[in-house]
C-alpha cells in the first residue's frame, strides 16, 4: 500500500520528531487551538442552548441562526478575515467558532427539550428554583446528548483546525499546507494521519466523560 | 464595491458559470453518499453488530482533512473534479448513515407487522413503509451534508483551481480584492440556505401527513406532553 509507506515513512524519520516543526510541538499547538476554539463555543452556545432549552422559547429563531451559521463556509470566512483583520490567532478562532457553535447549540437544545417532563414537574412541584431545575434535573438527564453535541464540534474543530496553517500558524495543518506546496506526499500523509489520531483521541476523551459524568441511573436507559 | 462581479479571467468562468460548477460539485457528492448510505444503513440495520464498526470508520473518515484527503487522492484521480468530491461523498456518509439508521429503526414494529399482514414482500415493505416513515429523518441527514458539502467545495481551490467559487478566494488574495471573499463567501451561503430550503420543501411534499413546519419533533410534542390541567 502506497499511503502506508508514506506514514510508515514519515513516522520513522527521526528529523519529525524534534525542534519547531516537530510532531509533538506541531500536535501540542493543534490542541491549544481546538481547546480554545470549543472552549469559546462552548462559552457561546451551552449557556443559549440551556436557557432556550429550559424556556422553550426561541426555537425557531435557533434552528435559523444554526442553518445560517453551517451555511457560512469556513474556509470563505478564514480568507476573508485575514484579508480583513490581518494575520493572527483571531481570524483563525473565527471561523473554528462559526463552524462549533450550531452543533453545541442546536443539540444542547434538543436534550433540554426532550428531558421527560413528568420529573421536572416533580421537582416544580417540589418547590425547587428554576435554576435548580435546570441545574440539578434537566442537565444531568440531558448530559449523554449534551456531550454528544460538544463531541460533533469538536471533532469538525479538529479536523478544521488545519486551516490554521494557510495563514502562517502552527499545527498539524503545517505538515499537509508545507507538503503540498513541497510536493512531500510523506508529510501531508503524515499530517492526516496525525489529524486522524488526535480525533480518535477527542472520541476517546468524550467517551471518558461520559462514563465519568453521567450519572448510572441515565446510562442505563 | 466596484468590480463585485469582475471575475479574473485566470478563473476562465463567469460568476453563474461558477455557480454551476461549485453547485455540481457540491450536489453530486452527496447524491452519491445517497446512494451508498441506504444499503449501508440497511446492512447495519439488518445485522446490528455491524453499525458500531459502520460508525467507527465514517467518523475516522470524516476526521481526515479535507485538503489531506485532496492532495492524496491527486496521485489517483489527477487535479480534477472528481479528487474534490470522492472526500465529500464519504464525508457525508458520517451524516446519512445514522439518519437512515435512526430513521428506519424508528419505524413502529405494528406499522411493519400491519405491512406484512397486508401482503407486503420484504422490498415493497422497505420501498413503500419504511423509507417513506424515515424520510423526515433522512432529509434532515441531507440538509447537514448539503451545507457542509457545500462549504467543504471551496477548499478544493487549494489544489490548483478545483474549488469553484472557492478559486474566487485565492483569486482575492492574489489581486488584494477582499470583495470577491465577500462575494464568495455570501454566494456560498446563499447557495447554501437556497437548498435547505428546497429540501424543506421536499420533505413537505413528501411527507403530507406531517404537521406544517421546518421542525417536525419539537413542534409534536406539547400537545403529547402538556400534563392535563395545566395552567397556561
Amino acid at each position: 500500500m502506497n499511503v502506508l509507506n508514506f506514514v510508515n515513512a514519515f513516522f520513522s524519520d527521526a528529523a519529525n520528531w524534534q525542534g519547531y516543526d516537530g510532531i509533538p510541538q506541531r500536535f501540542w499547538e493543534h490542541v491549544q487551538y481546538s481547546a480554545l476554539a470549543l472552549a469559546v463555543a462552548a462559552a457561546i452556545g451551552l449557556p443559549v442552548g440551556l436557557l432556550t432549552g429550559h424556556t422553550g422559547r426561541g426555537g425557531n429563531a435557533l434552528a435559523f441562526i444554526a442553518n445560517a451559521a453551517r451555511a457560512l463556509p469556513s474556509f470563505g470566512l478564514l480568507v476573508l478575515a485575514v484579508l480583513l483583520i490581518g494575520f493572527g490567532l483571531l481570524p483563525v478562532m473565527i471561523p473554528l467558532v462559526v463552524l462549533a457553535v450550531p452543533p453545541v447549540l442546536v443539540t444542547t437544545y434538543e436534550a433540554v427539550r426532550s428531558v421527560d417532563p413528568a420529573p421536572v414537574d416533580a421537582a416544580r412541584g417540589m418547590g425547587m428554583h428554576e435554576s435548580r431545575i435546570l441545574f440539578q434535573v434537566e442537565v444531568p438527564v440531558a448530559l449523554p446528548l449534551i456531550l454528544s453535541g460538544l463531541r460533533s464540534a469538536a471533532i469538525q474543530i479538529v479536523s478544521t483546525a488545519t486551516i490554521a496553517a494557510y495563514v502562517s500558524l502552527g499545527g498539524l495543518g503545517r505538515y499537509i499546507i508545507d507538503g503540498l506546496y513541497q510536493r512531500d506526499y510523506e508529510k501531508v500523509v503524515g499530517g492526516a494521519t496525525l489529524v486522524a489520531v488526535l480525533a480518535l483521541a477527542t472520541l476517546a476523551l468524550f467517551w471518558a466523560a461520559g462514563r465519568l459524568a453521567v450519572s448510572p441511573g441515565v446510562r442505563r436507559r | 464595491m466596484s468590480g463585485f462581479f469582475d471575475i479574473p479571467s485566470d478563473l476562465q468562468h463567469s460568476w453563474s458559470g461558477l455557480i454551476g460548477l461549485h453547485m455540481r460539485e457540491a450536489l453530486l457528492p452527496v447524491a452519491a453518499g445517497l446512494l451508498l448510505a441506504l444499503p449501508l444503513a440497511q446492512l447495519c440495520g439488518r445485522f446490528r453488530w455491524l453499525y458500531p464498526p459502520v460508525l467507527g470508520v465514517t467518523t475516522v473518515l470524516y476526521a481526515i482533512p479535507s485538503l489531506a484527503f485532496f492532495v492524496v487522492l491527486i496521485d489517483y484521480t489527477g487535479q480534477t473534479e472528481l479528487t474534490v468530491m470522492i472526500p465529500l461523498a464519504l464525508y457525508s456518509l458520517v451524516v446519512l448513515v445514522p439518519a437512515i439508521v435512526d430513521g428506519v429503526r424508528s419505524v413502529p414494529d405494528e406499522t411493519l407487522a400491519a405491512a406484512t399482514a397486508m401482503g407486503f414482500g420484504p422490498v415493497r415493505r422497505y420501498l413503500q413503509v419504511q423509507l417513506p416513515i424515515a424520510a423526515p429523518a433522512i432529509i434532515a441527514g441531507l440538509r447537514v451534508a448539503t451545507a457542509s458539502s457545500i462549504s467543504l467545495v471551496s477548499v478544493g481551490a487549494l489544489i490548483g483551481n478545483q474549488g469553484a467559487l472557492g478559486n474566487l478566494l485565492a483569486a482575492a488574495q492574489k489581486y488584494d480584492r477582499p470583495e470577491l471573499a465577500v462575494n464568495a463567501v455570501l454566494t456560498m451561503a446563499v447557495l447554501a440556505v437556497l437548498c435547505d430550503a428546497l429540501l424543506v420543501l421536499l420533505r413537505i411534499l413528501v411527507t403530507p401527513w406531517m404537521p406544517r413546519g421546518t421542525r417536525p419533533k419539537p413542534a409534536a410534542r406539547p400537545a403529547q406532553t402538556t400534563p392535563e390541567g395545566a395552567v397556561r
